[in-house]
């Protein structure tokens, strides 16, 4: 279907997964936690956050995903969605990056799903970006990489037109489609309802553009209007509140895309799947899905974290007991609430999590990785041994 | 005026695409079948009027004699021709035509795929039965395709490519096949709401366009002379065909209208949008004055779900079904009571204009 869906989607899982790790980062300096045998602090956090930034915007990354090209699986965003968390200091565990990727996807589509327009999926990603920008205002030389994507993506969007928005927009909600993992802040929020669905209100504001329901005019030959009638339509609407800027700044007018974690406390953010569809897991990875897959790994740069340097394992959610019994988890619509324990741990060993998901798609045992040699290089290699 | 029956249970829930439900009654076997897409897979249900029986089938959009590789499915809709049904699959790589049960595959046209991708996506969309012969697909290079199907077997042969339109398209609909006489027969949009009037036949004729106002006309059908399109801002227009002379505006939904379907005996329209609305009209023409009036019946709301398809099960409206997104089953309403009677008085006022 739509060939422009990659940027978008990466700037807003990505800026989903900043949001998420910022929280996380953040409850991780509280003076509660001194049982941890780690302390986050501000400043680690924001270097988190940059090179994260940096490494999501970098150039020849973004040039890639901005070439027209089919969305992939689910597989193949969470790779290079583990990458891009690992590009810093931070590791996080297979269970985790399945959680926080969870979130991402729930996010992302409450996002797409309730956009007024579907052109409106600009703004909610300009709500992405300009919260990115946020983040790394104090770092000149990222804070320009995230003006200099913003641009590209003003320049490449402007032209399609509002059925190739609503194509973009079937396109997402075909791959976002039959995921349903309830979020406890959105559950909290009456966003989302027990059963996993989005709530959708008959009432509010129009959006830009259309007109309130419950008119009918009708003409003469001549084009003159001879007569209007009413007729109920069901919900409570109110005239548009206006357009958002689809600038490079401005009033987005929209809130989708903000912040929803900010004020929130660490637990609100847990998840709990409904019974049924899993991410796929099972469909192998079509040939050219893995050369995307194999560019994309590349363009990522190392990061200027030295090879020596300790990285720092995360665990965002514990391997909690649904995740031990899968096969034999309950089919209940009742939500499962973990309580959340968020250690960090300094840890000498190299990325043994991110080569157990590299190693996921090759089915061999992946060598540690390499962090300042050429990722394309290994997978592009392991690819050849399939 | 409608209540809700049992639902249909699907295998898999509705992608959201325009137009994502097609209904095909089979009177002589007291069956009706239903189709809805899912992403690279048709759902088929048949089920048996008297409610009992309900048998389940999917097909893949694939080229034949091609292992792998399926792609994403943008429309599935059977064309019912006087001498035969088939069901018409179109996607990402081409057009798939099979027997209307699904059983046997008749006929696979390639589209032309560029090697390297291209700024612009490339399917086709768009599927609607024509006069007597024809089969009519859209492409997103806003070409339409006339395919010419004999009465039986696979001999079906790409007649003509009709190439007016600029942008992808978006619907295609069609009316009076058999003994009817009709100066248009065929009306086609695309995703810039510009819609185009034919006469069919061994050449298609085109009698008028109707220009869009930058605004995707996602949904369209045609009655006794009448465009009726739905568009992207909510509206439901009505043009007379051949003119273009626009005879009412409905500001319908306060969603993208994703679906349409006319209930030809009776005048029903029904609209169906991402706002969680159904919506029931009523069509009247005064031949004397060549207005078209159009009337507000009855709403259905199908909470926190975006709709994708609804279509009448039968010729006079007396009952429809509807789709959504992520949703598994396919919803289903039936006229009672006083409705009912003004079905009835309405139809038999249609056959005296007839007579």
């Amino acid at each position: 279907m739509s060939v422009r869906t990659l940027p978008l989607v990466f700037i807003n899982l990505g800026g989903e997964m900043l949001y998420i790790l910022d929280q996380r980062l953040r409850a991780l300096n509280t003076p509660e936690d001194q049982s941890e045998t780690g302390v986050w602090s501000e400043r680690d956090r924001k270097r988190v956050l940059n090179d994260v930034v940096g490494t999501m915007f970098g150039k020849s990354f973004m040039d890639e995903l901005l070439k027209p090209q089919q969305l992939y699986s689910h597989r193949t965003m969470k790779t290079v969605l583990t990458r891009l968390a690992h590009s810093s200091i931070m590791r996080l565990n297979p269970a985790s990056m399945d959680r926080l990727y969870e979130l991402m996807i729930m996010a992302f589509k409450y996002q797409v799903l309730l956009s007024p327009r579907p052109r409106d999926l600009l703004l909610v990603s300009y709500n992405h970006l300009d919260a990115a920008r946020a983040f790394v205002r104090d770092t000149p030389a990222v804070l320009n990489q995230v003006d200099e994507t913003h641009r590209k993506i003003i320049e490449v969007y402007s032209r399609l037109s509002d059925g190739d928005f609503q194509l973009l927009r079937q396109t997402l909600l075909t791959f976002l489609q039959d995921v349903h993992t309830r979020v406890s802040v959105f559950l909290k929020n009456q966003i989302q309802n027990p059963s996993g669905r989005f709530v959708l209100m008959t009432s509010g504001p129009v959006p830009a553009g259309v007109d309130v329901p419950g008119l009918i005019r009708t003409f003469d030959p001549r084009g003159r209007e001879v007569g209007r009638s009413e007729f109920p339509p069901g919900g409570t609407y109110s005239g548009s509140v206006g357009e958002g800027s689809f600038e490079l700044s401005g009033d987005r007018v929209l809130r989708l895309g903000q912040n929803l974690y900010q004020a929130e406390r660490p637990e609100e953010t847990q998840t709990s799947r409904t019974p049924g569809a899993q991410l796929d897991r099972t469909n192998p990875l079509a040939k050219e899905e893995l050369n995307l897959l194999a560019r994309l790994m590349g363009c990522m740069k190392a990061g200027s974290v030295p090879a020596a340097a300790p990285r720092f394992r995360i665990s965002l959610f514990p391997s909690d007991p649904e995740e031990e019994e899968e096969g034999g988890a309950p089919a209940e619509q009742a939500a499962i609430f973990q309580v959340i324990n968020i250690q960090a741990v300094q840890d000498e060993e190299a990325a043994s999590a991110l080569a157990r998901i590299a190693g996921q798609f090759t089915d061999e045992e992946a060598e540690l990785e390499n962090p300042s040699g050429s990722k394309g290089d290994d997978l592009l290699a392991m690819m050849d041994d399939l | 005026m409608f209540h809700k029956e049992k639902s249909i249970q699907l295998k898999n829930s509705a992608s959201a695409l325009y137009n994502n439900l097609s209904v095909l009654r089979i009177a002589p076997r007291r069956l009706t079948y239903f189709t809805v897409v899912h992403a690279n897979v048709v759902n088929m249900v048949s089920t048996s009027w008297d409610g009992l029986n309900y048998s389940h089938r999917q097909l893949q959009s694939k080229e034949p004699n091609v292992a792998t590789s399926t792609s994403l499915i943008m429309q599935a809709a059977f064309c019912a021709l006087p001498s035969r049904d088939l069901l018409v699959v179109s996607s990402q790589k081409g057009i798939q035509m099979y027997e209307s049960d699904g059983s046997i595959m008749v006929y696979w046209h390639a589209l032309d795929t560029p090697e390297a991708p291209t700024a612009h996506a490339v399917f086709a969309r768009g599927i609607s039965a024509v006069s007597d012969n024809y089969v009519c697909v859209g492409v997103s290079s806003g070409a339409v395709l006339v395919f010419d199907v004999p009465s039986k077997g696979s001999n079906i042969t790409l007649s003509e490519v009709l190439e007016e339109h600029k942008e992808a398209i978006t619907d295609i609909a069609s009316e009076c096949s058999g003994s009817q006489e009709c100066l248009a027969n065929l009306v086609t949009a695309d995703d810039g709401g510009n819609m185009c009037v034919w006469k069919s036949g061994e050449e298609f004729q085109l009698l008028n366009k109707i220009p869009g106002l930058d605004m995707t006309c996602s949904s369209v059908k045609l009655w006794k002379g009448t465009v009726l399109a739905g568009y992207g801002t909510g509206q439901i227009r009505l043009y007379e065909a051949v003119t273009g002379i626009l005879h009412a505006e409905v500001n319908a939904h306060a969603r993208w209208i994703y679906s349409l379907d006319i209930a030809p005996f009776s005048g029903l329209l029904l609209s169906a949008a991402e706002d969680s609305f159904v919506r029931v009209w009523h069509l009247s023409i005064t031949p004397e004055t060549n207005s078209v009036e159009i009337a507000h019946l009855h709403n259905e709301c199908v909470t926190d779900t975006q709709i994708c398809g609804a279509k009448f099960c039968d010729g006079d409206g007396y009952a429809f079904a509807v789709t959504g997104y992520d949703l598994s089953e396919i919803i289903r309403l039936i006229g009672r009571g006083e409705g009912r009677a003004l079905l009835r008085v309405n139809w038999r006022d249609q056959s005296r204009e007839e007579v």
